[in-house]
Order: C-alpha cells, then structure tokens, then sequence
C-alpha cells in the first residue's frame, strides 16, 4: 500500500509540475506552450542578479531574462527566476529545468563544446580582478607573493589564478568558498589578504561594503572573462531567439531607441533598420518564430542595453561600473551587432 | 506512681539532637554530591569555572540586546550610544525585520495565513497520533491530512489532492468488489493495482476535468518560492511521515527469508546508508533527470524529499530490525502455533512490540532527518540556517552579521528536536510493560 | 512467466502459485524480480535515451586530464599539473584524516561524557546533559559554521603579529602563532631525508614510512615481551621485571630513527603575508574537527551510558563487595562488559561521523566532496561521472569501516558456550 501512496504523490506531484513534454519539440516551442520562461540566474550577486527584500529578482541579467520574456510573451512578467549555483548550473541547463542559463558564466572552448551548451553572445565582457585592503600596502598583483587568496569554487577563476601565479613563478594559499556572501565574511575578517574573482563581481562586493575607500581593486586583470547567456546544443532555433533579443537590446542604444521614445520611433522613424527593428516594416520577428513586435517588447521591458546596464551596474549605482569594454564600438568598446536585414 | 520520685531517673524524653553539620541539609548535600572526594572536588571547581567562563562572556552580549534598528550600522550606533563606546551587544533587530523570511522564505507575504493554517492543522493531524486520550474519530483527519496540507502549501485546483485521495477510495472499492468474487490475494492485488492505474491515467484528466465544471483553487506557490522554516517543517513531516512505514517494509524485507527480497533489501539499505545524504541531494537535484523520461520535470522539493524518505527509511530499517533481532524466538512460534499468517503475526504480536523496543531509535533517526533538513541549502533550496541568513547577509543592511540569525535558528530547531526527544522518553515510559 | 520454472507435478495448478505457501514465497520473488529489473531497465534505458539526446557517453577519461586548480591542504605532492585522479586522492585522504582524528577525539570525549554524566557530582552531571542536549538537538551545519566562525572572527589576522608592537603575538616561548587562517606550530624536519619512493602512481614517503615501521614494530615487539613474562608468569608464579625491556622496544627504534635521519624544529615565522616554516594547521581542518568531534561525541555519550546502564546493578554491587574503589570497579568490571552493548552502536557512529565530514565544503576544507564532487565536478562539467565515483568511493569507505568494525566486535562478544 505504501509503495501506491509513494508513487500517487509522485504522479499528482508531476502532473502539477506540468506534464512530460514529447521530445523533440524545440525549447521555444516548449516555453511558449508552458507560458512561462526558466531563468537560470545567479543566486544572488548584487547587480546582476539577486532578490531585494520582498523576493523580486533584480539585476544587469535578470534584465535580459525579462527582454526574453518580453520578446515571446509580449509580457516581461513571465519569467520564473531559479537560482543556479557555480556546481549545478551545467547540469541544470542540459537537464532541461532551465530554458537558458544567464549567470556570469564565461564563455570558453571547453564549455561550448564538451559540455555541449552554446553560448549565443556576450552580454558582458569581463576580466578577473583582485581586491585587497588598503592598508595592506600592495598595488599590483604581482606583489601578492605566498599570499592567501578568497576564491569562488567552480568557476573558472580558480583556474586562471593558478595559471597566473604560476606564470609569475609566485606562491599562493587557496581559501574556496563556496558563495559570495561567505567570500566576504572571510575576506572582511581577514581570513584572506586578497579576494579574486570577475572584476564586476570584485566592484558589486565592494559597493555593498560599510568602507569600501578601505579596499582596492588592483589594476591587474588576469583573465578574459566574456560573459554570456548559453543554452543547450543543438537548439539552433532557440539560440536564435535569445542571441538576437540580445543584439536587439544592443543595437537598441546604438540607435538611439530607449524605452522613453520607443513608441514614437515606431511610428515615425524614418530608419529603416529601426523600421525593421521594431516590427513596422519586413516582419522579422516571423523568422525566429515570434511576433512582429518582439523586438519592440524586449526593450520596452527594460529599455535598451545602456539602459539597463545604467540601472543596474552603471556608475549612478552603487556598484559603479564604468562602460569600458562594454561601450558600444561607436564609443571604442567591443558591442557591436551584426545588422537587422 | 508519683510518689516514689528519683531524683536520678529522667521522665520526660530529651528533645532529639541535631545530625552533625556535615549530616544534614545543604552541607551534607554539597559533601555528597560535589565534593566526595579530591577527584570530585576539582571536576566541581572545574565545572563551576567553564560555567563562570561562559556566563561572563556571553551574559553582557546579551544583556545588551537591541530589538529596533533597521541596519547593523544603525545597532552598533544604539548599542554605542546607550552602553558606552567600544562595547559589543546582541543585535536582533535582524530578526525582527527578517523573521518574515526566516519562517516562510520567499513565499508570497499575503498568502502567508495558509502555511500558518497548514501548521496549525499539522497539529491537530498529529495530536491523535501522539495522545491516545483524544477521540479515535480525529484520525480521519489526519489521514487527510496530507492532501489538505499539499492544498494549502502549493495551491492549486482542490481537485488534485481530492483525485488523489480518490485513489485510496478506489482501492478500498477494488478490495471489497475482488474479495467475494476471487478471494483475498487477488483483492489485495487489485487494491494495489487499481489506484496505481487510477493515478497515473486517470486522475490528471478526472481532476482537469472537475476543475473546469467546479473551479475551485488557491493561488498556487512554487517550490522555489518554499524557504525558511516552512521548507524545514515541509521536507522534516513529510520524510518523518513516509520514512517510517517503508523503513518497517524494508525492516521486514530484510528479516526475510525469501532470498531475493532479502538481499534486495539488504543491498538497498547498505547502499542508502553509505553515502552521505549530501551525495543523495545532489542526486535529486542533478542526476535524477537523467534517470527519468526524457522531457520530464518534477518538483524539486519533492525530489528532495523523496531522497529524504528513502534515506530515513534505510535507517529506520536498521533500527526496527534491532527491535525485530530483540525479540525472543518463541514469540514467532507463539505466532505459528496460533495459526496467524505471516501479515497478522507481524501486525498483531510482532510489530506492537519491535515497534516499543525500537522508539528511541526511531524518534532519534527523525530527530537526525529533521536537523538534516538543513542540508538542502547544497542543493540551492533556501534553508533557514545557510540559504536564507547568506540571502540575509547579502543584503548592504545586515553584512557582517553571525551569531544572531544562528542562534535564533539553533534554538528553534533545538525546541522542536528537544520536543521530540522527550516526547519519545514519555512514550517509552507509557508502554513499558515489563516490571523491573 | 513464472510456470515455465515449475516443474509440472500431480494435480499441479495455476491457482497454487498464489494459495500454496510452498510456491507462494517463489512466486512472489519472481514477481519482484521482474518488478525490480524493470525498473532498472526503464532507469538505465531512461539513462541512455537522455544521454544520446545530450551527445554525450558515461566517460571517465576525464580523470587523466589536468586539474589546474590548486588545493590547499595536501597529504600527498600534488600540484595544479596534476591529474583529477590525482586530486581526487588527495581529497580522499583529506577525508579520512579527518574521519579518523575525529572518530578519536570523539570516542574520547564521549566516553568521558558519558561517564561523567552518570558520575554523582551533581554539577558535572548535569553540565553533561546540558551538553549532550545542546548538541544533539541542533544541526551539525550550525556547530561547523558558529565554530568556523569563532575562528574567523576571534583569532587574529596574520597582519596583527607585525610590527614594533603587535596587536598580536605568539605563544609558548614564540613558537605557536594562532591566526584566523591557521595554527602555525613548530614541525619536526630531518636533516638526512629518506625521500619519495615511487611505487607505479603511489609516492611513498620513507620518512612517514620509517615512523611507521619504528612505531608498529616497537608496540609489537612490546606485545611480545608481555605475552612472554605473562606465560613465565603462569609457569612459575614469578613475573620477570618487564619494564626497560618495554622501554627499550617501544622507544628504541623511534631513538634510533632520530639519529640516522637527524632532526630539528623547523620554527613559524612571519614573512610577507603569512607565517611560513613549521606547520601550518588550517583552521577549517580544526574547526570541521572541532565540531564533528562536539557533536559526534554527545551521541557518543548516550551511548556509554546506554550501555553502562545495561550493566546489571549486581555487577558494580559485587564489585564494591569485593573492595573495589569506583575508578576501578568503572575499568574492570563495568566498562569491559558494557563494551558489548557500546560496540554496535559506536560503529554507525563512525560511519555518521566519516559521511557527516562531506560538510567540509560548508568550511572551504577540500575533502573528497569538495575536489572530485566540487571543482573537478565543475571544471569538467561530468556531474554523472563524478557523483557516481564519489558514492563508490564513500560505499567503500563506510563497507570497510563497518567490516573492520564488525571483525573486532566479533572479537569482543561474549563467548557463550
């Protein structure tokens, strides 16, 4: 009797949890029947993605998650944000639980192709960094000689750092750890002279600090660190959706559409890639298999890259981060989107 | 009488004497039972010293507690200003402001009167289960009971959990139309097989079905939405509630002497208890999509849970089958000489009393599965002692607080955990027959 | 399916596979059989079909590639050059250095707390029920991350120890310096080093080695030297003085050892950012210990006393009849026959206490959990692979412990003719 109690629970629980899907079909055409997009985030970093007090999720990559939705749905509300650690991100997104995967992730050989996600862009480019105290007196990474190092497991910093100290013939002590929060608990209580990880994440740690004029990101960044959304192999389609709803966000900026002005443009724009853009002439959007106004959605749902890069990272923040790379190539950084033709 | 006097013979009694100081009250108290002998007298002193140690050290932390603040900055401001400069005080206004949290995650604020509700039903589910004073009526309800707190905790149509329960309705109906036609086994068969089928073919549609003539449902709440305590209490009653009857199965499976069952069961129990339940969760929450359809996504609450279970039911098996072990011989041959078949020997004189002898360990492998509960954090579920302080942490307001969120959760699992322990000690009492 | 097994007799039905208890039990074997090896085929052929879809094979070749990443506390040489295999090892033996100085402590202290919570000194006894209450009734997570805390926060910097006056120093004559990343303590180093001996992909180290050997082989030879004057003894009545001959095997070779490798201290000191020189004991290695060994010794506890209280009174009666003092009737009566009843139980406590270590990774101490089931898990991405490895190698682990520990309590039962 116990193993029918056992397996009823089971089969109530799965039908709730929506039913077995056919293999086959692709991702979008899943979301789009479940009505609701899977967000594999962070699970919690200030400024990219991390729930404020009442459980909303906020963040540089939550904001893409929410122009994804946008571009599908129509409605920048449809997302279900679940938080992925640096161990189970992978597996997350290849087992399916997650639609895409939009976590600080870097983009590399080994991760696009062994373990068989395809990353679609860079939606933020990134290096890694070190931050020490400044009483400590160091002013460049290579005088951190036999020091001990915070270090996030399951990244690829702990990688890079051990290349970096090695290339310099220099010694180091490891502390991992396995969340940001306890990486600032130990760094703080000066368990560890030096905390290493993506510059950003280094800038975001800092700012939330109650002194942060007490700590310095030294200018060494050891490692290109191109960060990403990734979804599963072979889902070209699917990738589409996601790799162009970012570039439209980019391309957005570039051409001066923002969230302000956008229904305005639509109509009276003379452009005729901001035509194409937004859906008025040559329905794009039918090509990747949405409406015409997808691209449309996806900026009204939080405005355009400098935008949401402004709300949620830029210098008005307390995070502080400066364009740099991440400029439009107008402006001498690195986006650049091939054109909406 | 009277007249014949001595002057040498006392006729009144003499009031009796005091025992010597050392003999009585509080002195011959202390003599005895501190300070007995040099061994004694030095373990008392040592004693008395760690406790002295403790109290000096954390007494003024506490005695300087802060309840109103809205920031640690803000705490360490008051406690400055109210008990001098340089002192360190206890700042719960952490919890204060964050209990919210702490006891139901991030579930939706105004739904927060249902897991509240399911709770308070638990404990009405539960206390005929643990008194035997109240009404036998109450166990209805407590049959119930995990249908209608599903309900509540997840939302959702009312029609699922009631089509669930319908499945048992449906195999009690099996049994009773099978057994007059083909007797006992095929109705036991038949009341296994029927609501398996009843599950997984025609409850779904049945309750889809209901939903659209009589729409009744909550909002309906996500797993990932479950933190805190809520998630504690959910994942802890669940597993305590379905680890122990199939860790008697496998107890049984594994006192066997059909060689197959046995050594299925042996194989089982061995493996689940030589893993670690850290290895098992990530099981749940990485590998077991491999394991399963492809396409197919079910909760991951209830994959950890599962996991739970069949982790508390290895244990459990171990400790029934020590009470099985203790049992004399004689009353399985008791038993046999009775003419009981095996189910109702087990279910009218085996169990009743390898279920007595086995309560401690069993209220203890509960006491292991509730604390366990904390683990899930690994696998990225919000527990109140690990997910939800570090999301706490996280926040510029709280940075660098430690001790206040852990003991406020310690001492809540210590209430609940102490709680059970001594229930267990009464229970054991109440059903000792033997007079030793 | 199950008739074919049969063979056909008289007045053999169908109906008798299921009423006659003769055939009942096979048949319900097969029954289950086949339901269990169904399930099996469905999960494996599940396996298989999620596995083509993804592209990918169960493949362990992973394990020869190069890590990259560094550990920071190793028993054996390891570098970030190193294969994963490699780093596995290297968090297996983490795991068992810690399963095995905390089964020690832990048996100590709870024997000790068991003990004295039955002692009648009523202040003691009840400190101990506090403590085993305390530490029974609160998760073990908690005591890991409080005591690592305690570390972190109470213990000063490296930093602190620098300058005209530091803000902190060492002690024991400047040659312990407790910090808030470590213990530096003073370590013994040999002058004439033995070296590493390379045995197919085990490095042995001769030193360690020597140690050994000098150690096992005096306590041997002592064994011998007892079990001798114990049979003169029973021959003669006399027992020949035994006690430089002792000496003599239990000291000797680790003397001898001393001068052919020639050793020294090698002192902590502060240079740049850390101490270096001597030993460095990283905190999350103490604090892990520290709390598994608390919390494993209040179970511990309950159950010495468990047993102790299984112990008839008669036995402590006769024994005070006898003229034995207290400490004495504990060691020679009380405790040798409740060591029966402690056994069983102690065993699931060391395989609880080895399982319970893989929250190490609450403390950043790399154990198996945190090489092979945490970076190698990430940097590779095989989570089918190394979950399946890791679970062997704790499988095997506890099997082992549980078998070596079930020989020795063969070894103490009561020997009932």
């Amino acid at each position: 009797m116990n193993k029918s109690v056992f397996l009823g629970t089971l089969a109530a629980t799965t039908l709730l949890a929506g039913a077995a899907l056919a293999q086959g079909t692709s991702t979008l055409e899943t979301v789009k029947a479940r009505g609701e997009l899977n967000c594999g985030v962070n699970t919690g970093l200030v400024g990219f993605a991390a729930p404020d007090a009442s459980g909303a999720w906020q963040g540089f990559d939550v904001a893409l998650c929410k122009a994804v939705a946008g571009a599908i749905f129509g409605d920048a509300s449809k997302v279900v944000y679940i938080p992925t650690t640096s161990s189970d991100r992978f597996e997350q997104l290849t087992s399916g639980k997650i639609d895409f995967l939009i976590r600080n992730t870097t983009w590399t050989f080994s991760r696009d192709t062994d373990l068989k996600m395809d990353f679609v862009g860079v939606n933020y480019y990134d290096g890694q960094g070190f931050m020490v105290r400044t009483d400590l007196g160091v002013s460049s990474a290579k005088e951190l000689n036999g020091a001990t190092i915070c270090i996030q497991t399951g990244t690829t910093t702990e990688l890079n750092l051990a290349d970096y100290f090695k290339a310099n013939n220099m010694t180091y002590t490891a502390v991992p750890i396995e969340t940001n929060a306890e990486g600032e608990q130990q760094y703080l209580a000066g368990a560890c002279d030096a905390y290493t990880t993506d510059a950003s994440g280094l800038a975001a740690t800092r700012a939330a600090f109650a002194d942060p004029e007490n700590h310095v990101i030294l200018p060494e960044i050891i490692s290109k660190e191109p960060l990403g959304p990734a979804v599963r192999h072979g889902d070209s389609a699917w990738g589409d959706v996601i790799r162009w709803t970012m570039n439209a966000l980019i391309a957005a900026e570039e051409f001066g559409i923002t969230s302000a002005n956008i229904d305005e443009l639509a109509t009276s724009s003379q452009n005729p890639e901001v035509q194409r853009l937004l859906g008025t002439s040559d329905n794009l959007g039918a090509m990747i298999g949405l409406d015409p106004e997808w691209a449309k959605n996806a900026i009204k749902a939080g405005g355009n890259y400098g935008e949401i890069f402004a709300a949620t990272i830029g210098e008005s923040t307390p995070i502080g981060l400066a364009r740099g790379l991440n400029a439009q190539w107008t402006q001498g950084g690195l986006l650049y989107t091939p054109p909406f033709r | 009488m009277n007249t014949s006097t001595s002057t040498f013979v006392r006729t009144e009694m003499l009031p009796q004497q005091a025992p010597p100081i050392t003999e009585s009250g509080a002195v011959k108290w202390l003599r005895e039972n501190l300070f007995s002998s040099v061994l004694n007298t030095i373990l008392t002193i040592l004693g008395i010293a760690a406790v002295a140690y403790l109290v000096i050290h954390i007494a003024p932390w506490l005695s300087r507690s802060v309840w109103n603040a809205n920031s640690l900055s803000e705490c360490r401001q008051i406690i400055a200003e109210r008990y001098g400069e340089g002192v360190t005080g206890a700042c719960w206004a952490v919890i204060r402001e964050r209990w919210p949290q702490y006891l139901f995650g991030f579930y939706p604020s105004h739904l927060y009167w249902r897991p509240v509700l399911a709770f308070v039903l638990l404990c009405v589910a539960v206390a005929p289960v643990l008194f035997d004073k109240l009404p036998r009526k109450m166990l209805w309800f407590s049959l119930i009971y995990p249908a209608v707190g599903f309900w509540l905790l997840w939302g959702g149509s009312v029609w699922v959990p009631v089509m669930a329960l319908a499945g048992f309705a449906i195999g009690y109906a099996a049994a009773k139309i099978v057994k007059p036609i083909a007797g006992t086994i095929l109705a036991t068969i038949a009341a296994v097989l029927a609501p398996v089928l009843w599950w997984l073919f025609l409850a779904g549609p049945a309750a889809e079905a209901l939903q659209s003539i009589l729409p009744i449902a909550l909002q309906s709440v996500r797993s990932r939405e479950f933190g805190g305590f809520v998630l504690a209490f959910t994942i802890g009653f669940t597993g305590i509630a379905f680890s122990l009857p199939l860790g008697v199965m496998l107890a049984l499976g594994r006192q066997s002497d059909m060689f197959i069952v046995n050594k299925l069961s042996v194989g089982f129990i061995e493996f689940i208890r030589g893993v670690p339940l850290i290895t098992l969760l990530f099981t749940a929450s990485l590998l077991l999509n491999y394991f399963l359809p492809p396409g197919t996504d079910f909760d991951i609450i209830l994959r950890v849970i599962i996991m739970v279970v069949l982790f508390a039911a290895a244990y459990i098996a171990e400790v029934v089958r020590g009470g099985l072990a203790a049992l004399p011989r004689g009353q399985y041959e008791a038993a046999d000489a009775l003419g009981l078949d095996y189910w109702k020997a087990q279910r009218l004189i085996i169990m009743p009393q390898a279920l007595k002898i086995s309560i401690p360990g069993i209220v203890s492998t509960f006491i292991g599965l509730f604390k366990d509960t904390t683990l899930v954090v690994f696998v990225g579920l919000l527990d109140p002692l690990k997910g939800i302080t570090d999301a706490v942490r996280a926040s510029t307001d709280w940075k660098g607080i430690y001790w206040e969120p852990y003991i406020f959760v310690g001492t809540i699992f210590f209430v609940f955990c102490f709680a059970m322990s001594r229930y267990s000690m009464y229970l054991e009492g109440k059903l000792k027959t033997d007079h030793r | 399916m199950a008739v074919v097994t049969e063979e056909p007799k008289a007045g053999f039905r169908l109906g008798m596979l299921i009423y006659d208890t003769r055939y009942r039990s096979i048949t319900i074997q097969i029954v289950v059989l086949f339901l269990v090896m169904l399930g099996a085929a469905w999960l494996i052929d599940n396996l298989l079909r999620n596995l083509a879809a993804l592209g990918r094979g169960i493949d362990f070749g992973f394990l020869w590639n190069r890590a990259g990443y560094d550990i920071n506390q190793t028993l054996v040489e390891y570098s970030n050059d190193s294969s994963h295999a490699r780093a596995t090892l290297v968090g297996l033996l983490n795991t068992l250095l810690i399963a095995f100085l905390g089964c020690i402590a832990a048996t100590i202290l709870g024997v000790i707390a068991g003990v004295l919570r039955l002692s009648n000194n009523w202040v003691i006894a009840r400190l101990m029920t506090v403590y085993v209450e305390i530490f029974r009734n609160i998760p073990l997570l908690l005591w890991i991350l409080m005591i690592y805390t305690v570390f972190t926060e109470a213990l000063p910097a490296p930093n602190a120890f620098r300058g005209e006056n530091p803000a902190a120093s060492m002690v024991l004559f400047d040659t312990v310096a407790f910090t808030n990343r470590y213990t530096a303590i003073p370590w013994l180093v040999f002058d004439r080093s033995l070296g590493w001996l390379q045995l197919g992909p085990i490095w042995l180290n001769l030193d360690l080695t020597a140690i050994i050997v000098a150690l096992v082989g005096g306590f041997l030879i002592n064994r011998a030297i007892l079990k001798r004057a114990t049979r003169i003894q029973e021959a003669t009545g006399l027992r020949p003085t035994t006690w430089w001959q002792s000496l003599l095997a239990l000291f000797g070779p680790i003397i001898v050892l001393k001068f052919v490798l020639g050793t020294h201290f090698d002192y902590p000191s502060l240079q740049g950012f850390n101490f270096t020189g001597g030993l460095q004991v990283s905190n999350s290695l103490v604090a892990l210990w520290l709390a598994l060994t608390l919390y494993t010794a209040a179970f511990i506890a309950e159950i010495v006393r468990a047993g102790i209280n299984a112990i008839s009174r008669g036995q402590s009666e006769a024994a005070f009849a006898l003229g034995l003092r207290p400490g004495r009737t504990m060691n020679l009566i009380i405790l040798p026959q409740a060591m029966r009843v402690i056994i069983p139980p102690l065993i699931s406590q060391y395989l609880n206490l080895t399982k319970n270590s893989s929250l190490a990774i609450a403390v950043g101490y790399m154990d198996l959990r945190g090489t092979l089931g945490g970076i190698t898990l990430n940097q590779t991405g095989r989570g089918l692979e190394a979950m399946l490895l890791l679970m062997l190698i704790y499988l095997i682990i506890s099997l082992t412990i549980s078998g070596a520990m079930n020989v020795y309590n063969q070894s103490v039962k009561l020997k009932e003719r």
